[in-house]
């Protein structure tokens, strides 16, 4: 029944210290440091890069040569292995966007506010990606371009918001300013995501039904799949890629002691 | 299957490549601007220490 761990510390100075050093929020405040953050990127961006071009590179070859003809969509569904990755990604680029502004406002958190400004501009790429790619797909599938179904114009509105936020953070410039509206700006913004998501369940779309979401019973066969679900990985592995180098731009755009950025800014 | 096939994607060849060239134009395009702003920050912030540095040597000798 003598466990060391519950042992009360010693009173002494030492022993308190000692006793409160390994405390759980350890790891966020040593995240939540742009030194930290800024080294941490430096380190990760050749791994995120290297794995992503190792599974693009794969799950195009699957998705282009290996995967079988759709029965009706024939070669134009390989379509999809472009489309939905970008579609995922403008979805879960916004959500992460948002909670990192949110966790800003809240905690005063200065790293957070430079994740999520970080973010606006790939988000709202992935954004052109999926309404580009989806309007391409739509002509040959629906027969026409553009349709002011749910889906389509849910997407729309996401790409203004990702637009408006930048647009915002740009009309200021003090940065602590920018921060505090875009971040309000991006988390009202939330409520269009599960919006996206589910308006081809909740409203009658063109749209065709989710292809992996229903994760139970997917609507589509491993031999079409695995090079979906490779390039969904691969497409978030590309986001954190990007973000290594657009954090540190805004760790850098932001970090005033000089000190520091002599130390640091000289590593590539 | 040859590769005349493979390029005619049975017929969607005009829908099909331009997704797949669009959205690798763009992936490329955000790696080298997110890598060319950073190295453009890179330089700003040297800068920005050097006149601090330089201010703060002429507020010493003044």
């Amino acid at each position: 029944m003598s466990s060391t761990s519950s042992q009360t510390p010693l009173p002494t100075p030492e022993g308190r210290a000692i006793a409160r050093a390994p405390s759980r929020w350890l790891w966020f405040h040593k995240l939540g440091s742009p030194p930290y953050a800024y080294g941490l990127a430096s380190r990760l961006r050749p791994w995120f890069m290297g794995a992503t071009v190792i599974l693009m590179l794969v799950g195009v070859f699957g998705g282009l040569v290996l995967a079988p003809p759709d029965y009706q969509q024939k070669d134009a569904f390989r379509i999809i292995y472009v489309h939905v990755p970008a579609a995922i990604m403008s979805l879960q680029v916004y959500m992460a966007m948002a909670i990192a502004a949110a966790v800003g406002l809240i905690w005063r958190m200065k790293l957070a506010h430079a994740f999520a400004a970080a973010c606006a501009p790939v988000g709202a790429w992935f954004t052109v990606l999926a309404l580009a790619t989806g309007s391409i797909y739509g002509k040959p599938m629906w027969g026409t371009w553009w349709e002011w179904d749910p889906r389509l114009t849910s997407e729309l509105i996401l790409l203004f918001l990702y637009l408006g936020y930048m647009a915002l953070r740009e009309s200021f410039d003090d940065i602590p300013r920018a921060d505090r509206a875009s971040a309000i700006l991006a988390i009202v913004g939330v409520v269009n995501v599960p919006i996206v998501k589910y308006s081809v369940v909740w409203w009658n779309s063109l749209h065709q039904a989710p292809t992996i979401s229903k994760i139970d019973t997917p609507s589509i066969t491993l031999s079409m799949g695995w090079p979906l679900y490779t390039l969904v990985l691969a497409f978030m592995l590309y986001f954190a890629a990007v973000m290594c180098d657009r954090l540190r731009s805004e760790i850098l755009r932001r970090e005033r002691n000089a000190s520091w950025l002599m130390e640091n800014i000289d590593r590539s | 299957m040859n590769l005349q096939d493979f390029l005619s994607m049975s017929g969607y060849a005009a829908y099909v490549w331009p997704c797949y060239g669009l959205t690798a134009a763009v992936l490329i395009w955000m790696v080298w601007s997110a890598r060319s702003q950073w190295r453009r920050e890179i330089v700003r912030a040297q800068r920005r220490v050097l006149s601090q540095q330089q201010t703060g040597q002429q507020e010493v000798q003044s």
